[in-house]
């Protein structure tokens, strides 16, 4: 019972045709559907209808993401138990989106806002799943064809409560966690609910923004392979391929075109039900984030959508 | 070609470069974020001179910010000589 998994992301942006192109070509996610002021994406390793909804808006930054969960009662049980905590919930009726059938929408303490949902129309990879190729047709692949929607990471002034909410409520593990040298107070958090470093994370900061949207792809070769075609579409790059301390992951950052941050996100280690909490301090944030640098940069505390 | 004053900075700008990409090849010191009109990082105030302005998030510059002349550096490209200063300043 509970959450499966992270499912969606939807993305406000502020001219949807040019992020369709950016989200198709560059990032190379496949278009499923699109509504008046929405367009619907899914990578082509994902089964369900989307992972990522474009919604045209007059300003940047992340309506909600959603985590499926395993069967249709959960809703109820788990709104119950959000409304305990003292969230703010409420219900989205069938079809509020393409493909989506109800979900539970509620308020974390940092603003940001959640959906559970478990019905979404299931369309399959090109590959299937009776004696599959691994990979779809070559004229399939575009861009950096990254397998799926891999994380969120987000900012919030009470990283406590936010960590609090998703052990106690949505039964997630921390992988890891920044605290000041005194170890007084939580300022990062990596949380997951599958078997990766983290399918969600926050990091100190103002309520209600957007840090990154994560997508997976295989390893350290396609995140060089990303920087290229990056720059070649003359894509806005904030930091070129290196290492996280924090998860062990390959990564690079790069910008939307509405300022929303991505990452190219590969390998990092993998959880389980006895992983301990990893403890970094603030004094060793610098490496925990970039591992080779060692020092943050200014942009990736203060660019925020 | 135009030229731009940002505080005790002068660089020059062309009129299909915006204001933070030109200040950048001549390490000018404006604040670079997203460079695409979303984070509001590179916000300044357009003391003097004419631009055209792209897409830029209301979350970050209001209609207040616009009637105040403000603008996301990312997103001005300038159609004469301009002055812009820090927006907070």
């Amino acid at each position: 019972m509970g959450v499966i998994r992270l499912g969606r992301v939807e993305l406000r942006v502020m001219d949807l045709e040019k992020s369709v192109d950016y989200y198709t070509r560059i990032i190379g996610l496949e278009e499923t559907g699109r509504d008046e002021e929405r367009v619907y994406l899914k990578a082509w390793d994902e089964y369900d209808h989307h992972s990522v909804i474009l919604q045209q808006a007059d300003s940047a930054g992340m309506d909600h993401f959603g985590f499926k969960v395993k069967r249709l009662e959960d809703l109820d049980e788990l709104e119950k138990k959000a409304e305990y905590f003292g969230v703010f919930t409420n219900r989205l009726s069938y079809g509020t989106r393409l493909g989506e059938g109800q979900a539970v929408r509620l308020e974390l303490p940092t603003g940001h806002f959640v959906e559970l949902y478990h019905e979404i129309e299931h369309l399959g990879t090109p590959m299937g799943t009776l004696n599959p190729h691994p990979f779809p047709e070559p004229e399939i692949l575009r861009g950096i064809a990254p397998h799926r929607l891999d994380h969120v990471l987000l900012t919030g002034d009470d990283i406590e409560a936010v960590t609090r909410f998703f052990i106690d409520i949505l039964d997630f593990r921390q992988s890891e966690k920044i605290m000041t040298v005194d170890g007084e107070m939580m300022i990062g958090s990596f949380l997951f609910k599958t078997n990766t470093a983290h399918d969600v994370a926050f990091i100190k900061g103002p309520d209600a923004k957007l840090h990154h949207a994560a997508f997976f792809v295989d390893n350290w070769y396609d995140v060089l392979k990303a920087a290229d075609i990056l720059t070649r579409n003359e894509v806005p790059i904030e930091v070129t391929p290196t290492r996280h301390g924090i998860s062990r992951g390959e990564t690079i950052y790069f910008f939307d075109p509405s300022g929303n941050r991505n990452e190219a996100f590969a390998s990092g280690y993998m959880t389980y039900a006895d992983f301990p909490t990893i403890t970094w301090t603030e004094d060793k944030i610098g490496q925990g984030i970039f591992y080779h640098r060692r020092a943050l940069i200014e942009s990736f505390q203060k660019a925020l959508t | 070609m135009f030229t731009v004053k940002f505080m005790r900075h002068t660089y020059v700008c062309r009129p299909e470069e915006n204001l933070l990409e030109a200040a950048r090849k001549c390490h000018i010191p404006l604040p670079v974020g997203c460079c695409s009109g979303g984070c509001g990082m590179c916000k300044v105030k357009v003391v003097e001179g004419a631009f055209t302005l792209g897409i830029c998030s209301k979350a970050v510059l209001s209609e207040w910010d616009r009637e105040a002349n403000c603008v996301l550096a990312c997103k001005t490209y300038p159609s004469s000589d301009m002055e812009v200063t820090l927006e907070s300043i």
